[in-house]
């Protein structure tokens, strides 16, 4: 043991390997009592890692050109040995990273994981879902079928609807004056280096200023207030091994459903590769019906609800939907300045918090539906009135938070 | 120092930034590739359409029946811009109207219904395209109706006629 002391020690006089572990694991402090909403950031870095792991495989397979793409998927699908699996642990990755990713901001809205001090943990995860969203886009253009050329056609002609730059901008990032084998390129590149690249960093920044501030618990009690002789908070736990091990069974759970998903519907019934994308990407035909991906039908919905433009300041409905669409991820950044609550949990919050939890997220899954539905009159006016109830939750927070009864939270939890 | 420093470090930061972002424009074959291209007209009925391809995109070519020719003035109470720039079919030839065949929504393909008579999204079709994505509605010129979600008519791309040959991509 001397001389692996010894060693240590020689280490950390160079690196302080021994202090970083002690800081963010080992000694750790962390909630000793939370709920299961607590562990979806664990399994989010699993997925993440599944999501590099299979995606650096897939690329050593995968053709970027226009002539290439779609043959190369099918090659990765028919002929590479487990290929198959890679590249559906890719797609069912990707739909797991968003639904752990709406459970794990859902439970920062709950219980109110955006508040002081943990401004910066919450803007660094909009941003990660920003880019999360951006990722999963341009990932989904690359098998080159027909719903990644439709698909990608009514995003980046959202683009061509900004007034005066739209037409040359889309221009500019399509590399043509269509969509193209030159937009697809350069696909591949953002999807596989420069988004990833930014995702790390952001992964890295979120969990640091997590660490700086102390992870939250369902009850919204401050740990740090009581502790032992040891500077340990009472009511809190080293991270390792109580947090890490506490996760292993949910990771062992989120496996088995995750693999079952993998092996017996992959496709996710056309929700998670929609049945077009098995067919190659073809410009002179529309599919009769273009629905985006599930995780983005609520936003989807909330961009076609809007049917009417502002004329007399020349802004067309089509750049009015794109307005709101983007005010629609963009208002989760300002979260933290429209809660003027005392409390943070939503346990101890007044009821016009949870009326307004509810509406957030009734309307957020009904959006959600109607976003891989056809349109029809009944529809948009739904989704008319959800992308309202969208809204209000945050817009009215700033009052309801400030003026409404709020419960007593305890010292300890 | 720190001024000037800092003047010559945006500047540098600047310029290079010229070559990376010039790289994403259409590269010149690209431009090559969004020639013009040419159409005999003498095969195209009265009442047909045919599709070319220029840059990729499908140009709906309409021969206009003279019902239709005669109908399109009557509508212009339901589009949103009556305004015609060239003609009755916004062309110089009013036989013919050259459209581009990409929903001015999001980018769909309408398709093209010339019959007149009642359709499902409106009893009283004068013959037209309907966007099946998103329901937006269009006359045989292209001109959008009122209260869809298309905010413009569908583009005329630029074009020339010589005889019976139509040339898209060249005015």
């Amino acid at each position: 043991m001397a001389s692996k002391n010894s060693l240590m020690t020689w280490i950390d006089r160079r690196l302080p390997v021994t202090e970083n572990l002690e800081r963010h694991l080992t000694k750790h402090p962390v909630p000793s009592k939370v709920n299961f909403f607590y562990l979806f950031g664990a399994l989010l870095m699993v997925v993440f890692m599944i999501q590099v792991i299979t995606g650096i495989w897939l690329m050593m397979f995968y053709t970027n050109t226009e002539e290439g793409a779609f043959a190369s998927v099918e090659y990765i699908m028919r002929d590479v040995e487990y290929g198959w699996l890679m590249r559906y642990m890719h797609s069912t990755g990707a739909s797991a990273f968003f639904f752990l990713m709406y459970f794990h901001m859902f439970r920062g809205l709950l219980y109110g994981s955006y508040q002081k001090p943990k401004e910066l943990v919450w803007l660094f995860g909009c941003f990660l879902l920003f880019l999360l969203m951006a990722e999963g886009f341009l990932g989904y253009v690359l098998p080159w079928g027909q719903m990644s050329y439709w698909a990608a056609n009514v995003i980046l002609s959202l683009f061509g609807a900004i007034p005066f730059i739209g037409e040359s901008l889309q221009v500019w990032i399509q590399g043509d004056y269509v969509l193209s084998g030159a937009t697809l390129s350069r696909f591949f590149a953002l999807h596989v280096v420069v988004v990833p690249l930014l995702m790390i960093a952001l992964v890295v920044f979120h969990i640091f200023a997590l660490h700086e501030v102390g992870a939250g618990n369902p009850e919204g009690v401050d740990i740090e207030k009581y502790r032992d002789k040891t500077g340990m908070p009472l009511d809190g736990k080293p991270f390792h091994p109580y947090k890490t091990f506490g996760a292993l069974p949910a990771i062992g759970i989120f496996f088995i459903v995750f693999f079952a998903i993998v092996y017996y519907a992959p496709t996710g019934g056309g929700y998670f590769i929609e049945k077009p994308n098995f067919e190659e990407a073809n410009f002179l035909k529309t599919p009769e019906h273009i629905a985006p991906v599930w995780y983005y039908a609520p936003f989807y919905s909330i961009l076609r609800a809007v049917t009417f433009g502002i004329p007399f300041l020349g802004i067309t409905s089509k750049f009015l939907g794109f307005i709101i669409f983007a005010a629609s991820i963009a208002i989760l950044f300002i979260v933290p300045w429209l809660d003027r609550s005392k409390v943070q949990s939503i346990r101890y919050k007044g009821i016009f918090s949870k009326i307004a939890m509810i509406m957030f997220a009734t309307s957020f899954i009904t959006l959600g539906y109607l976003g891989t539905k056809p349109v029809n009159e009944i529809r948009t006016f739904i989704a008319q009135i959800c992308t309202v109830f969208y809204f209000l939750p945050f817009l009215l927070m700033p009052i309801y938070t400030k003026y409404e009864k709020t419960l007593e939270v305890p010292d300890r939890l | 120092m720190q001024i000037t420093s800092s003047v010559v470090g945006a500047v540098t930061v600047a310029g290079f930034a010229v070559p990376f972002l010039s790289a994403w424009q259409p590269s010149e074959r690209a431009k090559a590739l969004g020639a013009s291209v040419k159409y005999d007209l003498s095969k195209l009925e009265p009442g047909a359409m045919a599709v070319v391809e220029w840059r990729r995109t499908p140009i709906f070519i309409v021969h206009q029946t003279t019902e239709a020719i005669k109908n399109l003035p009557s509508l212009n109470q339901k589009v949103a811009n009556p305004a015609l720039e060239e003609g009755v079919s916004r062309t110089i030839n009013e036989k013919f109207s050259i459209i581009k065949g990409v929903c001015t929504h999001l980018s769909c393909a309408p398709k093209y219904y010339p019959e007149i008579e009642p359709k499902a999204w409106d009893e009283n079709w004068k013959g037209g395209f309907f966007c099946p994505c998103h329901g937006s509605k269009f006359d045989l010129a292209g001109r959008v109706y009122k209260n869809v979600p298309a905010p413009t008519n569908l583009e005329v791309p630029p074009h020339s006629f010589e005889g019976d040959t139509l040339i898209i991509g060249e005015a």
